[in-house]
C-alpha cells in the first residue's frame, strides 16, 4: 500500500517550537488553481463523465485545455474538480499503484494477464486517502468522481470529496453541477440511455452550467468506460451555446422587480 | 554437513556461492512434520500431519486461517509460522479496510516472500525457519503456493513438504494430471491418500493428528478435523490404504503406506 499521500500536514520532524509556525505554511488553507463540476452517469453500455477544460485563477480562466478526465487503468477513469494540482497528485499516485500492480501481477491462470483495475477498489482506495489527509487538516481539495467496472463486472459510478465523504450512484455531480445539473439528470435519466443520449444529457447539463456557473467553460470533454471498449477519452469540444433567450437579452433594469426571480 | 567456516552469518557467502543459514533454514522445514497441497480448477485444499510432543498433549495445529479466503499449512518452526501468520491476517485486513475487497493472494505472498528475502540480506536478523503452503481462492479461481526461508515462493498444482513428504510428492505426481477437473470431496480423498503415505512406520492416520483444510469458489476457508475427518478416514480404510506403498522413498525410516500396513508393524 503506497498511501504516500498521506503523510501530507506531519511535521513530526520539526522541534515544537517551530513547528506551529511551519505547519500552518505546509496546510492547504485554500485552493488555488480549481476545477469546476464533474458530472457523470449509467448508462446502457457503461459509465460516461463529463467536464470542462478549464482551469480557473480565482477569476481569472487561466488554463483552458487541461485535462480533468484521467484514465487510471483499464477499467477506470477519474473526473476531478477543484485544486488541479492536488488533482495531479492523485491521478499520479493512482497511475502508479496501478503500474505497480501490472508489474507484479503473475499466475499459472494465463487469463490473469491483463485483467487489471477495478473501479470500486480505487473509490475504496481514495476514501481512505482522502480521509486521512482530512484528519491531518490538511485536505487534497478535490471533488473526486470514479467511474468505470468493478471487478465483478458491474458498472460502477462513485464521489469522493475533500473530507472523505463517498458515495455511489446512477448519477454524480460536483461543485456548481450538484445545483444545476443535477435536477436535470434526475427529470431526464433512464437505466436504459443509449449513448447518444447519456451524451445528449450530459451535455445538455455542461451547457447550463456554462450559462450559470461563472467558472465554467463552454469547451468539455466526455469520457466512458465500456466493457467492450475499456476507457475512451474524447478530446476537448466547444459545445454551441444559445445567449438569444429572453432572460439574457432584456437588461434588468427594464424589468419588472430587480431581475431576480 | 558440517561446513562450518562460512555458515555462521546469514550475510556470509560460501565459496560456493551459497548462503549456508538459509539452507540450514530450510533444513528446518524439512524437519517439520508433512503438509500436502493440490488444488482443482475450484477448490484448493490442505492436508497436514499434526505432531503431539507427548501422548498426554494435544497435536500442534498445523493449518491456520489467514482470511475468509486464504489459508495457510506451516512446516518448520511453529512460532516463526504464527508470526507469519499474524503478519498475514493484518495486511488481509487493512487491505479489506483500504480497498473494500479481499486481498488478492498472489499479491500477499510477493509481499510475504519480499519478508523472507529481507531477513537474509541483514546482518541483525535470521530467515524464518519455516515453509508455508499457502491454499487461496480469489475471482479467478483456487491457488497453491509455496514458500520458503530462502524467500522463493513456486505457485502449485500440487505440492508437499516436511518430513516424508516425497512419498506424498510421489503420490501427486501420479494423480496430478486429473486435478483441474476433480470434485470436491475427490480432492480431499486424494489430499488424505497422500498424507496417509507420510506417517511414520508406526503410525497411522487418525482423526487427532489428521487435519485437512478446503477453501474454493464460493466455499469460505473451512478447516476439518477431529470428528469431521472420521468419514474420510474410514473411506481410506475401506480403500485399504493408498499407492504410497509401491513408492521408493528418500529418507532412512521405514514408510508407512496405509491403515492397513500399519496394523500390521504394530507389533
Amino acid at each position: 500500500m503506497s498511501l504516500s499521500l498521506t503523510s501530507g500536514g506531519t511535521s513530526a520532524r520539526q522541534p515544537s517550537s517551530i513547528s506551529a509556525l511551519s505547519a500552518a505554511t505546509e496546510r492547504t488553507r485554500r485552493p488555488m488553481v480549481t476545477g469546476t463540476s464533474v458530472l457523470g452517469i449509467r448508462y446502457a453500455d457503461g459509465v460516461m463523465i463529463a467536464a470542462d477544460t478549464l482551469c480557473s485563477y480565482g477569476s481569472m480562466a487561466k488554463y483552458k485545455d487541461a485535462r480533468r478526465l484521467v484514465s487510471v487503468n483499464a477499467k477506470t477513469l477519474v473526473g476531478g474538480g477543484g485544486e488541479y494540482s492536488d488533482f495531479q497528485a492523485v491521478t499520479e499516485l493512482l497511475k502508479r499503484n496501478a503500474l505497480e500492480d501490472r508489474c507484479t501481477a503473475d499466475s499459472l491462470y494465463a487469463e490473469e494477464e491483463g485483467e487489471e483495475g477495478c473501479a470500486r477498489e480505487v473509490w475504496n482506495y481514495l476514501r481512505v486517502v482522502m480521509y486521512n489527509r482530512r484528519n491531518k487538516m490538511n485536505p487534497l481539495w478535490n471533488d473526486l468522481v470514479v467511474a468505470g467496472f468493478s471487478s465483478g463486472g458491474d458498472p460502477f459510478l462513485g464521489y469522493v470529496d475533500k473530507i472523505g465523504t463517498t458515495y455511489e450512484d446512477t448519477f454524480i455531480a460536483t461543485g456548481f453541477g450538484s445545483y444545476l445539473a443535477l435536477p436535470l439528470m434526475r427529470e431526464k435519466y433512464r437505466p436504459d440511455l443509449e449513448e447518444g443520449e447519456a451524451r445528449a444529457l450530459l451535455e445538455d447539463c455542461m451547457r447550463v452550467l456554462f450559462y450559470r456557473d461563472c467558472r465554467a467553460l463552454n469547451k468539455i470533454q466526455i469520457a466512458k468506460v465500456t466493457k467492450e471498449d475499456g476507457v475512451l477519452i474524447s478530446d476537448p469540444y466547444e459545445i454551441e451555446t444559445d445567449w438569444s433567450s429572453a432572460g439574457f437579452m432584456t437588461p434588468k433594469g427594464e424589468l419588472d422587480g430587480d431581475g431576480g426571480w | 554437513m558440517f561446513r562450518n567456516q562460512y555458515d555462521t552469518d546469514v550475510t556470509v557467502w560460501s565459496p560456493e556461492g551459497r548462503l549456508l543459514q538459509v539452507e540450514y533454514a530450510m533444513e528446518s522445514v524439512k524437519q517439520g512434520s508433512a503438509c500436502i497441497g493440490l488444488r482443482s480448477s475450484t477448490h484448493a485444499v490442505l492436508g497436514a500431519l499434526k505432531r503431539s510432543v507427548s501422548e498426554l498433549s494435544s497435536h500442534q495445529k498445523k493449518l491456520l486461517e489467514i482470511d475468509d479466503h486464504i489459508g495457510v499449512g506451516i512446516a518448520g518452526l511453529t512460532a516463526d509460522a504464527r508470526t507469519i501468520a499474524k503478519w498475514m491476517r493484518n495486511e488481509c485486513l487493512n487491505h479489506k479496510y483500504v480497498y473494500g475487497a479481499p486481498i488478492v493472494s498472489g499479491r500477499l505472498v510477493t509481499d510475504l516472500a519480499d519478508r523472507h528475502q529481507r531477513t537474509t540480506q541483514t546482518y541483525v536478523r535470521r530467515p524464518y525457519g519455516v515453509g508455508l503452503l499457502v491454499a487461496s481462492c480469489d475471482e479467478n479461481g483456487p491457488h497453491l503456493y509455496q514458500t520458503c526461508p530462502s524467500g522463493n515462493v513456486y505457485e502449485y498444482y500440487a505440492t508437499a513438504i516436511g518430513s516424508r513428504s516425497q512419498s506424498g510428492r510421489t503420490y501427486l505426481e501420479k494423480i496430478y494430471e486429473g486435478l483441474a477437473e476433480m470434485g470436491r470431496d475427490e480432492l480431499i480423498m486424494n489430499a488424505v491418500r497422500a498424507l496417509a503415505g507420510c506417517v511414520s512406520g508406526d503410525g497411522e492416520l487418525t482423526t487427532e493428528n489428521g487435519s485437512v483444510s478446503i477453501v474454493g469458489k464460493g466455499e469460505n476457508f473451512t478447516i476439518i478435523e477431529g470428528m469431521e475427518l472420521k468419514p474420510y478416514l474410514d473411506r481410506l480404510e475401506l480403500e485399504g490404504g493408498n499407492n504410497a506403498a509401491e513408492e521408493e522413498e528418500v529418507t532412512e525410516e521405514e514408510e508407512s503406506s496405509g491403515d492397513d500396513d500399519v496394523e500390521a508393524m504394530e507389533t
